[in-house]
């Protein structure tokens, strides 16, 4: 608990500093230089409609803009437009099939010319092209037409009722270009524009000034920029490439770079780079979640093919006493500082960000092996013969503990099986290799989705903020099985009527609130029936220079939508 | 009567003496090779006999006395954590870094002896057939030739695919995965001394002692055995003390992939590669596995070549 308290403190402190200061920090555009940013991908194109990579939506968000976007709290944020349609401000119809947004006036892009709904419109037909290809085509899929009643207003219609509308334009993924620059890029000469997919004209704070490709971008403020005072920086240099320790090293060691982006390093790296003094790595959380799935369905070898992994119940997983004390007997936030440190922390839920959808129904941050073994002598389930292993109905609790090879995961398998040891549960230990475990070949009998073990651990996590479609990944009918090739999301195969019932009724809820309600007795229902054991919501981690202001990570968007307001602290240089 | 009853004894002491004792006069006049068998025995008696002595559990986790650094810390740094419980320290989860060389070594030894003598019984007999038969030359050495260019690694990903769940029902998850590591070992290592054999015993066959046994009529079979197999003893000595090396580095690596033993399962390679990532800050924990493993490589190796020189006649002065 003291653990937890301080570990969430460093997080707040981190979070907060350069907030502090941002008030307290205006003046003329350019005034503070150059900032220089490091992704140790490197992005090869600017234009995020060819390329789905992280690296290219990112890089490209210094120049081009979505109508809205995500704040790092994963809610909507107006960005081009007036205010974020909804139904009860009418932006979005009645019947849920169309969304009007309201440009706001006067938005100019970098040549001086006027943003309208054509150029919005534009984007539509350009990435809906037949034969384009799309990178984002999914944010426009169920999209029946983009109309422009006028210079300013954008009316998206949807083919079916869509509760959830905010699909197209919205987020780093669905930015606008412009219709100017791009009329001649359509379908299949798309990829063929190398001027302007490498230097797109966009809205952005700012502007390409040359662009090599898998290398390094230089790019200028935006003279039309919207607000006059941003952005600070006269320039950037975003140089990719290199790998993440040494993204690291060059922002909290060397200084040579103030931003790295997504460094997936162990927490003691992470630390010992942080010892360099000269920047600070600051953790973001979406809905990444590393969790033990519990087979709801019986893997014994002995089975057929047919019916190996896919007959139900477990003999003994299935009842509650067993995976509860189980989920009892691990010690959470030392997980989180053995594996993750900053950034990780303890979660008893599936789906823990957005905020909204995040369930508070669980305690779990407090191992009680006691109270585990009391549950499990209470439900009868005790050790009959006297090898300090409990039995259920004459089976004795063994569990074959499987997860993808990774130093982290290996040393979680170590603790857990110790503490399942205490409660009389024994462990057998496999790993394997992660291009096998997450390959999904359906010939391998080492597959997650096959589940050939009684437990196994993994991280999973989804795109946007809207749960639903992950949701859906404990439906009955997405269970894997030989029928559907061992495809399938619903890898613990829980099945239960309840949950699919109130799936369908968050389908057809359009308001917000309502749909975080759902999305919370969802994700209670299958923590509470043996889904699964959550156990850590892992974060994104990056780091920036102690001189770098106005860092708010978000991981909702790109973490570099907000770069028109980071600004120098300390000395203009 | 002195001088008469030493003859005596000397006659009587040449009567008895048995070949073998030559053989442990010379292998005992090599230092390195004594060094070498001093060391394999204290390190096999260290892990077997150890964990009598040491009786703490390798898998038992103590998180509070995580990161333990090992008791000579002290010398030079007196702040450093240290305990007379955990000689050699503990690592990041606190388990007993002493106790995990002992269980590590356990299976490391007996992976690689294992798998070395298959290796060499595989080899040798290939290499002779292939060398001392002419008819069997050619299909030999081609099957060599094509075990030689199979991959280990997919190799072993199929036989783990295929073999792992019958083996792990008839002889439980370690003993089922130590059979199936020490067969893909054997089975793929054994085509170096399987050639080396075969050149040295077409060469052999050759010599004029081979020829003068072969004129007084002796079968193949006694020629092997007698004349060819001792004559080449020596590079199988080689071969076999490169192959336990060999054996024990690839069972590390397997280990490592994921596709050897479950990973609360210490071996002296998947200690080291565990290690590799805390190196800067725990120096130890890599050099106490790496130093058991190139050592008893070295041992090995010196015993090896003790045992070339005190089989070869011509040094031996006989």
């Amino acid at each position: 608990m003291k653990l937890k308290t301080a570990l969430m403190g460093a997080v707040a402190t981190v979070a907060f500093a350069p907030m502090a200061f941002a008030d307290a920090h205006e003046g003329e555009r350019g005034r503070d230089g150059e900032v220089k940013i490091i992704y140790w991908q490197a992005p090869s194109i600017l234009n995020p409609f060819l390329s789905g990579g992280t690296k290219d939506v990112e890089s490209s968000s210094l120049v081009i803009e979505p109508l809205a976007r995500y704040d790092p709290q994963g809610e909507l944020i107006p960005w081009l437009v007036d205010e974020v349609p909804t139904v009860s401000n009418g932006g979005v119809s009645e019947d849920l099939m169309s969304i009007t947004w309201k440009i706001t006036e006067g938005i100019l892009w970098s040549d001086g010319t006027p943003f309208t709904s054509a150029d919005v419109k534009f984007t539509y037909e350009y990435c809906t092209h037949p034969e384009s290809g799309c990178a984002q085509a999914t944010k426009f899929e169920g999209v029946s037409s983009v109309e422009t009643p006028d210079d300013l207003t954008v009316v998206v219609s949807f083919e079916n009722p869509t509760p959830f509308p905010y699909g197209p334009f919205v987020g780093g993924e669905s930015p606008i270009i412009q219709a100017a620059q791009f009329a001649d890029c359509m379908g299949a000469r798309a990829p063929e524009c190398t001027d302007q997919n490498f230097g797109p004209i966009g809205t952005g704070p700012f502007v390409v000034t040359e662009f090599r490709t898998n290398d390094v971008i230089q790019l200028v403020a935006n003279e039309n920029y919207r607000d006059p005072n941003k952005p600070a920086f006269a320039s950037v240099t975003f140089k990719g490439g290199g790998d993440a320790t040494a993204a690291g090293r060059a922002v909290m060691e060397t200084g040579e770079f103030d931003y790295a982006w997504n460094l997936q390093l162990a927490p003691d790296v992470i630390a010992s780079m942080e010892a360099g003094g000269l920047g600070v790595p600051v953790a973001g959380f979406g809905p990444l979640v590393e969790r033990i799935m519990l087979n709801n369905t019986n893997p014994d070898p002995s089975l057929s093919a047919e019916e190996r992994s896919v007959i139900r119940p477990h003999p003994f997983l299935s009842d509650p006493a067993v995976y509860k004390a189980m989920s009892m007997a691990i010690d959470r936030p030392l997980l989180v500082e053995v594996g993750y440190g900053q950034a990780g922390k303890v979660t008893c839920n599936w789906v823990p960000a957005p905020e909204a959808v995040n369930s508070d129904t669980f305690t779990c941050d407090v191992q009680d092996i006691d109270g585990a073994n009391a549950m499990l002598d209470a439900a009868g389930i005790v050790d009959t013969d006297g090898d300090g292993i409990r039995e259920k109905d004459g089976v004795p609790l063994r569990v074959l503990y499987q997860t993808s090879t990774n130093a982290v995961r290996q040393d979680f398998q170590a603790l857990i099986k110790e503490w399942w040891s205490e409660i009389g549960i024994e462990a057998e230990l496999r790993n394997i290799d992660a291009s096998v475990f997450f390959g999904g070949d359906p010939g391998s009998p080492d597959t997650f989705q096959k589940f050939y073990a009684d437990v196994e651990m993994y991280a999973n996590t989804f795109n946007g903020t809207d749960p639903q479609s992950y949701l859906g990944n404990g439906l009955c009918a997405q269970a894997p099985s030989p029928a559907t090739q061992w495809q399938g999301e619903n890898i613990s195969r829980f099945c239960d009527e309840e949950y699919d019932a109130l799936h369908a009724q968050l389908i057809q809820t359009a308001d917000a609130s309502e749909r975080a309600a759902i999305a919370r007795q969802l994700n209670d229902i299958i923590v509470d029936r043996g889904g699964m054991i959550p156990l850590v919501h892992r974060g994104r981690l990056s780091a920036h220079a102690n001189s770098l202001g106005g860092i708010d990570l978000n991981v909702w968007d790109t973490e570099l939508w907000n770069a028109a307001d980071w600004y120098r602290i300390g000395d203009n240089r | 009567m002195t001088d008469v009853s030493l003859a005596t004894e000397t006659a009587k002491d040449e009567k008895a003496r048995n070949q073998w004792w030559d053989v442990w006069d010379q292998f005992r006049s090599h230092k390195g090779a004594m060094a070498g068998l001093f060391f394999l025995t204290f390190i096999t008696l260290f892990c077997t006999a150890g964990p009598l002595i040491w009786d703490v559990d390798p898998g038992k986790l103590d998180i509070r006395n995580k990161d333990v650094r090992p008791i000579y810390t002290a010398i030079w740094d007196g702040d450093a954590k240290v305990s007379w419980a955990r000689p050699m320290g503990t690592d990041h989860l606190g388990r007993d870094i002493m106790a995990n060389i002992m269980q590590g070594g356990r299976i490391s030894l007996a992976v690689g002896w294992t798998a070395m003598i298959l290796a060499v019984l595989i080899g040798t007999l290939v290499g002779v057939l292939a060398g001392y038969f002419r008819r069997l030359d050619w299909p030999l050495m081609r099957f060599t030739d094509l075990v030689l260019s199979l991959p280990l690694l997919p190799l072993l990903l199929v036989m783990m695919l295929l073999f792992r769940d019958p083996l792990r029902a008839a002889f439980g998850p370690e003993n089922g995965i130590f059979l199936l590591i020490v067969i893909g070992i054997g089975i793929t290592s054994w085509m170096q001394t399987a050639r080396i054999v075969r050149g040295d015993v077409m060469a052999l066959k050759e010599r004029e002692f081979v020829l003068a046994a072969r004129s007084i009529g002796t079968p193949p079979r006694r020629m092997i055995t007698r004349h060819v197999l001792p004559n080449v003893l020596s590079p199988i000595m080689v071969s076999a003390t490169l192959g336990l090396a060999t054996a024990i580095i690839t069972e590390s690596a397997l280990s490592f992939l994921g596709l050897g033993f479950p990973s609360d399962f210490p071996t002296w390679g998947k200690i080291l590669f565990d290690s590799v990532d805390r190196m800067t800050a725990f120096p130890e924990r890599v050099i106490w596995p790496g130093m058991a493993i190139s050592l008893t490589v070295l041992a090995v190796n010196y015993i090896g070549d003790g045992l070339r020189d005190a089989l070869d006649p011509r040094i031996r002065g006989l």
